[in-house]
């Protein structure tokens, strides 16, 4: 059983570490992407890829043209931090500010092990 | 005695999350930008309406002056709203009052202005709407208020109001 | 005129006896008689009877449009067809309460009337904790949100006539989420007045798992109609999109599965009694947190209600003052002696219920978290941040993968003590088959490979074991259709996510254009004028390699009252894929952004989710 559980946590360590997402060189789907991550500051809750106001097409345009220019996806989701404020996008950053919110379910997932273990392997 | 010290823990942690949640309602829940900020206005190029020359947006920021750039398109209904008001600016102060005409057709601009009036030193065009991106704007009409050094003074969202105009009259004397 | 003051005046009577039902359980509670007294029936019912009266008052304003009443004024207009003015009753936030009250009313009368077998005390407990709940609710209702304000001078027309609101999944789907919502909050009356009583076992738990069952049920088809409505209604193509809205409903479920599992634990075994109670605290809480969130104007959604923080203020008192009684109650009476001597063997289904809880417990934390640290932050530094689809996704899509492993092996242990001998190799290995199956199949795709089919294989070798199920003599019928189920939905979400293509373009009319391996005709355009808008119907055609022709009319609406645009997209659905086609106008040309879908397995992400609930309602019927 341990061996199981050693297996599990092997795969998992894998899986989290494979977390970079490869994508097919298209700049069209790349377009598409980094839309889907941003969201549309004038609307209500809809991203730039679903939305149709103005202001999200302008900003597919821009994000066209700046990949064409060979800017990676990185640098477009700065630019666009920095005109807008880190509210544009929808992948939160993994920096200080955020490290609760990252780590805290992670942590809670730790304790809840901690907790079943304590039952099932001490009296 | 250890089961005490949980409990008031739990207590405060529970205290500590309502607390932020009371003090969250007054908070409004749509973006308002940061209507002052320290920036300078992007260099930008952009296409002359009448003329059609390429212009840098260097060149626009005068030195011994202030500059108004207001986004504004002739299908936008608010912007007709606030275009008497900048007929009135131009009449009473010697801002520098650029356009930027956002993804709009050059007839329809013209039409618009022919109409309406045309506050507008130089009027630059922004047909995909990238330009205003750039500024860092949302939409139209937007009006940025910019000194002889670049600086950004002031954004304005959406039409302008008489007490914008004021505040414009007040901060370029 | 007269239905509102009708309205009005049944609330106060039903208030007025909330408050002496919440009174008179204490009394009888005192008398400590050994059955129960038939007023508390009667009364029971009438102030059921009281909200219903005041319900029908509201729709029957409604009906006859009668503009003297507020609500009725903000939310129906004249030319609304006879449907959409009767759900536009709960459409709005003074009408949806007025919805809770009746469900709550309801459910605390019937849970009385199904309950003879349990200690009197324990029921007249229950019915205090909830008459808490339901005097909030009255109080909330009559001093902030009254459906019954009068306008003087009586307008002519009303205001509401949203078109996106109008529409039949829309109309039930607030319903049955509530009856959900309040199945959640009997429950956590239930487990207080157990805890205080002492009645946490065996017994009760036979007892209370019927409501859990119920108000999961609900739960379930409720979020799926909301997801379903989100589909062909708001035309973007998608079902989920970790909206704080769609969060708010998805946690108290992942809640309430989790007391789901539990209370077998508690039913066959008598373990974890302690963490029944704080699970059913927790469930409610959530719903009621749900409630705050959405109605307080605190979060930035595509469907808040009317935002108004004094509403918001009145929730999170009322939050707040429940919880710490909770806590109070669970410091004073929890089972002293619950460190028993009983033992959780690693290899048994008490164990991987426990694990089921736990996983649980993680997916929880990370939708909570993720809707609202947004908030936190705000309070505390005074910046916004946006936490979308690509948080949870990465969070949550690993877990899943392993939560789907234990769920193939779980169900099949054995109470108590069970051991790994009986493991058949021959599963091992389709295991593995499974996994690398879904490597190869994955693969053409070229996207994130290695965890997209760990996930998949995981899900497919639970179908498969889900199924060697039906084979076997002896089995649980609902527990298999469920996990069966859940096996599809991570299937079907998983291939329709990785296999979609999209077509997005600005055409013209008589353009035609080619995509992948179909071409695109962009026939005509055809303008009619309705009753009250505009359409603007396209024509498309869509011809694939094999020279089939299939015709898509996706459709633009011009709403002059109010001003707004609706796309209305075309979706064909079949059994192996759905064809999405929604059209935009642009500005000032004659050009149309079109945007095409293939979306393959949709229809399965809903029959599926349908299998997951259809589980539980047969374990309804199951007698015991």
């Amino acid at each position: 059983m341990i061996k199981l559980i050693k297996l599990i946590l092997l795969i998992l360590i894998l899986i989290l570490s494979f977390q970079k997402l490869l994508y097919a060189n298209n700049n069209s789907l790349l377009v598409n992407k980094i839309s889907k991550n941003l969201r549309c500051l004038i609307c209500q809750g809809q991203s730039v890829y679903d939305s149709q106001s103005d202001f999200a097409l302008s900003i597919k345009i821009l994000i066209k043209n700046k990949i064409e220019e060979g800017k990676s996806e990185k640098q477009i989701y700065d630019y666009l931090k920095n005109q807008y404020g880190e509210w544009i996008v929808y992948d939160p950053e993994f920096n200080k500010k955020n490290l609760v919110l990252w780590i805290f379910p992670l942590i809670l997932f730790t304790f809840g092990g901690l907790l079943i273990y304590r039952k099932v392997f001490i009296n | 005695m250890k089961k005490n010290i949980y409990y008031s823990i739990l207590f405060l942690f529970f205290i500590f999350i309502f607390s932020v949640f009371y003090l969250g309602l007054d908070k409004p829940n749509s973006y308002t930008p940061n209507e002052s900020s320290n920036k300078n206005l992007p260099t930008f190029a952009s296409k002359e309406l009448f003329l059609n020359d390429e212009f840098i947006s260097n060149n626009i920021i005068k030195n011994n002056q202030f500059t108004l750039v207001n986004i504004w398109a002739s299908w936008c209904a608010p912007c007709r709203l606030e275009h008497s008001l900048l007929m009135d600016l131009k009449a009473k102060t010697n801002i520098n009052i650029i356009g930027l005409n956002y993804k709009d057709k050059k007839n329809n601009a013209i039409k618009f202005l022919n109409e309406f009036g045309n506050p507008f030193e130089k009027i630059l065009t922004d047909p995909d709407g990238t330009i205003s991106i750039e500024l860092g704007a949302y939409g139209v009409p937007e009006t940025f208020l910019v000194n002889s050094k670049s600086k950004i003074i002031r954004k304005y969202i959406g039409p302008l109001k008489i007490d914008n105009i004021s505040e414009i009259i007040r901060i370029t004397k | 005129m007269i239905s509102s003051h009708i309205g009005y005046y049944s609330l106060i009577l039903g208030f007025i006896l909330s408050i002496s039902l919440l009174i008179y359980s204490v009394y009888c509670f005192k008398k400590n008689n050994t059955k129960i007294n038939q007023n508390i029936f009667s009364i029971l019912f009438l102030q059921f009877f009281t909200v219903i009266i005041s319900f029908i008052s509201l729709v029957y304003s409604f009906v006859i449009s009668d503009f003297s009443n507020e609500t009725v004024y903000n939310n129906s207009h004249t030319t609304k067809p006879i449907f959409y003015k009767i759900s536009g009753t709960w459409g709005n936030h003074e009408g949806s309460l007025l919805l809770w009250l009746l469900v709550l009313t309801l459910f605390i009368f019937l849970f009385i009337v199904f309950s003879k077998k349990q200690p009197t005390k324990y029921r007249l407990l229950s019915i205090f904790f909830q008459q808490i709940i339901i005097c909030g609710f009255f109080l909330f209702l009559l001093s902030t949100s009254n459906p019954f304000n009068f306008l003087f001078p009586v307008p002519n027309e009303g205001l509401g006539l949203n078109p996106i609101l109008q529409d039949p999944a829309l109309a039930i789907h607030p319903p049955i989420l509530y009856l959900g919502y309040v199945g959640s909050s009997i429950i956590f009356s239930a487990s207080l007045a157990s805890l205080v009583q002492n009645n946490i076992n065996s017994l009760w738990a036979i007892h209370i798992k019927k409501w859990i069952q119920i108000a999961w049920v609900f739960l379930t088809i409720g979020i799926l109609l909301g997801s379903v409505w989100a589909y062909y209604e708001l035309g973007w193509g998608g079902f989920w999109f970790w909206d704080p809205v769609e969060n708010v409903s998805l946690m108290p479920w992942l809640c309430l599965t989790a007391l789901l599992h539990t209370i077998i634990v508690l039913e066959k075994r008598s373990l974890l009694k302690s963490w029944t109670v704080i699970l059913s605290i927790a469930t409610f809480t959530l719903s009621m947190s749900g409630t705050f969130l959405v109605r307080s104007g605190i979060l930035n959604s595509v469907h808040t209600f009317a935002n108004d923080p004094k509403r918001g203020v009145f929730i999170l008192l009322f939050l707040f003052g429940l919880i710490l009684l909770s806590l109070i109650l669970f410091f004073i009476y929890q089972d002293k002696e619950n460190n028993s001597q009983k033992n959780f063997f690693l290899i048994s289904k008490e164990t991987s219920i426990l694990i089921n809880n736990w996983f649980m417990m993680y997916f929880l934390s990370v939708v909570l978290i993720g809707t609202i640290y947004p908030i936190f932050l705000e309070v505390l530094i005074n910046e916004k941040i946006s936490i979308g689809p690509p948080f949870f996704n990465k969070l949550l899509i690993p877990f899943l993968a392993i939560f789907l492993i234990f769920m193939s092996i779980g169900p099949k242990l054995k109470w108590i003590k069970d051991n790994f001998g009986r493991i058949k190799y021959l599963r091992i290995i389709l295991f593995f088959i499974c996994i690398i199956t879904s490597f190869y199949l994955i693969k053409k795709t070229s996207s994130e490979i290695l965890f997209t089919s760990v996930l998949g294989g995981a899900a497919v070798y639970l179908l498969f074991i889900s199924i060697e199920d039906l084979f076997k003599k002896k089995y649980n019928t609902s527990q298999v259709i469920s996990h069966f189920g859940f096996s599809l939905f991570i299937l079907s979400i998983l291939f329709n996510s990785l296999f979609s293509n999209e077509f997005s373009a600005n055409m013209k009319v008589g353009q035609e254009l080619s995509f992948k391996k179909d071409q695109i005709k962009f026939l005509k355009i055809k303008i009619l004028e309705k009753e009250n808008y505009k359409s603007v119907i396209a024509n498309f055609e869509i011809i694939d390699e094999k020279e089939n022709v299939i015709s898509m009319y996706p459709e633009i609406r011009i709403y002059n009252q109010p001003n707004i645009l609706t796309s209305e997209a075309d979706i064909i659905s079949s059994v192996f894929s759905d064809k999405f086609m929604v059209i935009n106008l642009l500005k000032g040309e004659e050009i149309f952004n079109v945007r095409y879908q293939k979306k393959p397995f949709m229809i399965w992400i809903w029959i599926s989710a349908f299998l997951i609930s259809f589980g539980g309602i047969l374990s309804l019927f199951k007698r015991n």
